[in-house]
């Protein structure tokens, strides 16, 4: 039935570039300090609701919100990383496992008291766009262009700005990169503050189509660790085409059997994947 | 056996001793409840601790083998009709068997690789429990009531399960004791050292993490059949709450990672604490945000934990607190 098919494989990669940009800000994270956020859901999900009431109380719109959540989302992530995570970042992992995760706890505490967690939509749309047996609606393809010129603009401050080379020198090793004089604490806050402006900005362009409740972050940080997995831990590339496969499988897979088994299949690749090619698909950088 | 002879131990099995003794002599359905959650944590972060304290492999799925090992065991009870005494052991059994084939899988992971599969493996256990039919897919199962009669009453049951839970909880602190004590436990720590190291001194890695996964994962299979039972009903989403496992490493934070008492001790402190907020107009709604402070205030203060600080501050304590 491929007259079925293709319009559920269109829409797995569209929604696949936006999974790429959320695995994309974990992906950077984990690549420069070797920490895996887990309060990146909970990011996700912040940047959904900043975009809600930007929408619904002030008008403004989505895609003008999105840069006003990619700023709230960078100096989010930089004050997180100087009170949670700055005296962790040596530490065992599992110290920056809990540090981060007592973030994601506090961030839904607070939010699920005061927003609750029942679901928000932005009543936004921009019409669709039809090709034959294609239609694919407005909002999603904005949402793919914008996750594509997120992930190219971050390949190019990585390889064509002052900050960006010293980003990748203290990945590639830290005490070598402080003995160049490269301050390794604002570079390491910087890097922490563009991973989670990806979060929020993925977050922002994730309301726009989908109903999201305060908790519908860590689905998204999920399968977001499944991406980085697939693409191999660190390496932007990967998450980005982590993304894509992610994206695809989503579509593909309910045509042959219930919706019902595509978490079954998903974390079921994911554990197959860290235990045969913990590198990833595309092997780590 | 010299290690029998410490303080220590004896110390804290009459701790939870005298808090079951307690309440069965009490006979308070109130307290009742209270501490059979209590034990159960206890339980949890006990065993948990083995793989993570002793081991020092993070599992953020150790709610998989209470979820998977109490679904077993209910299907049994509710399912193929048999006595809860059984059913809990096979609970139990079928939990540490699945750990020693994921642990023949995983346990090849190292540091932050192990954490990721296990919240997978959590992920994946809940979703495919969600579409298997014979444990009743999305909406789960439940007791017939007339099984309570077997064990006299839904009264007599209740209390039946808490005497059960109240000795589970006993046996997984001298199971922790004997483990920390023992050889066995000698080569865990120092896989939690340096696992290179461990190999090169002669610890069997593959094979002592295998089996510290295993012990870790046959209790809270047990515990999870005595919880699903008390329940009654038994539903996906109860069974495999990603949260539970993060709750039972915050509890073993807390009292301190790696000492037999800091575990029970954190699920002790934790439970009051989540009880207070709970129950406190103020916090109600809050609870969740404050257990988070809670747990950051810890990892960046004080990351040994309660036990693990006053052994540190206080070497006389040494003695006393293991």
């Amino acid at each position: 039935m491929p007259g079925n098919l293709l319009p559920s494989i269109v829409d797995g990669l569209l929604l696949g570039f936006v999974y790429g940009v959320v695995a994309l800000g974990l992906s950077l994270i984990w690549g420069v300090m070797h920490v895996i956020n887990l309060s990146h859901g909970a990011i996700t999900a912040l940047g959904m609701f900043a975009t809600y009431f930007l929408f619904t109380a002030l008008g403004v719109n989505p895609y003008l919100g999105v840069l006003a959540v990619a700023a709230l989302g960078f100096i989010l992530g930089y004050v997180m990383y100087h009170i949670a995570v700055r005296r962790v970042i040596s530490a065992p992992y599992l110290s920056s496992l809990l540090a981060t995760f007592s973030v994601n706890m506090i961030i839904i505490g607070v939010a699920t008291a005061i927003l609750t967690t029942s679901p928000h939509t932005i009543n936004y749309s921009l019409g669709s766009l039809s090709a034959g047996p294609l239609t694919v609606q407005g909002t999603r393809l904005m949402a793919a262009a914008a996750a594509i010129l997120i992930a190219a603009a971050l390949q190019l401050f990585l390889y064509r700005t002052q900050r960006g080379k010293e980003i990748r020198a203290v990945a590639n090793n830290r005490a070598a990169a402080e003995l160049m004089g490269i301050p390794t604490t604002a570079v390491l806050a910087f890097s922490f503050g563009l991973g989670t402006l990806m979060a929020a900005v993925s977050g922002a362009l994730i309301s726009t189509f989908f109903p999201f409740t305060i908790l519908t972050g860590d689905l998204y940080q999920s399968k977001a660790f499944v991406i980085c997995v697939l693409g191999g831990l660190g390496n932007p590339v990967g998450a980005l085409v982590g993304g894509l496969v992610l994206g695809l499988l989503e579509g593909v897979i309910p045509a042959f059997m219930p919706v019902s088994w595509v978490p079954v299949l998903e974390f079921g690749l994911f554990v197959l994947v860290l235990l045969f090619r913990p590198t990833g698909l595309l092997g780590a950088k | 056996m010299k290690a029998w002879r410490q303080p220590a131990i004896w110390i804290n099995l009459a701790l939870v001793f005298a808090l079951g003794a307690a309440t069965l002599l009490l006979r308070r359905d109130t307290l009742r409840e209270t501490m059979f959650t209590l034990l159960m944590y206890v339980g949890l972060a006990s065993s948990l601790n083995i793989l993570m304290g002793y081991t020092g492999y993070v599992s953020f799925g150790h709610i998989v083998f209470f979820g998977l090992g109490g679904y077993t065991g209910f299907y049994l009870i509710s399912q193929q009709r048999w006595s809860l005494y059984p059913a809990a052991l096979v609970g139990g059994l079928v939990a540490a068997l699945l750990a020693g084939l994921l642990g023949l899988a995983i346990l090849r992971l190292r540091g932050a690789y192990f954490a990721l599969a296990t919240i997978g493996i959590n992920e994946a256990a809940r979703a495919f429990v969600n579409n298997f039919q014979p444990f009743g897919g999305p909406t789960g199962m439940s007791i017939n009531f007339a099984v309570y009669k077997e064990y006299g009453g839904p009264t007599q049951a209740l209390w039946t399960t808490f005497i059960l839970m109240w000795l589970a909880a006993l046996v997984i602190l001298v199971a922790s004791y004997a483990v920390k004590r023992s050889r066995f436990g000698l080569g865990l720590m120092a896989i939690r050292e340096d696992e290179g190291a461990a190999m090169i001194m002669g610890v069997n890695a593959p094979r002592a993490k295998t089996l510290a996964f295993i012990i870790s994962a046959f209790f809270p299979g047990i515990i999870g059949t005595l919880f699903l039972f008390k329940n009654g009903n038994v539903e996906p989403g109860d069974a495999f709450r990603l949260q539970m496992s993060i709750e039972t490493l915050v509890m073993i934070m807390l009292g301190g990672q790696g000492t037999v008492l800091g575990p029970a001790l954190g699920a002790a402190a934790y439970q009051q604490l989540r009880t207070y907020l709970l129950t406190s107009p103020l916090f109600k709604n809050l609870h969740l945000a404050f257990a988070g402070l809670a747990l950051l205030l810890i990892v960046l203060f004080i990351p040994a934990g309660i036990v693990g600080w006053l052994r540190a501050r206080f070497p006389i304590l040494r003695r006393v607190l293991e």
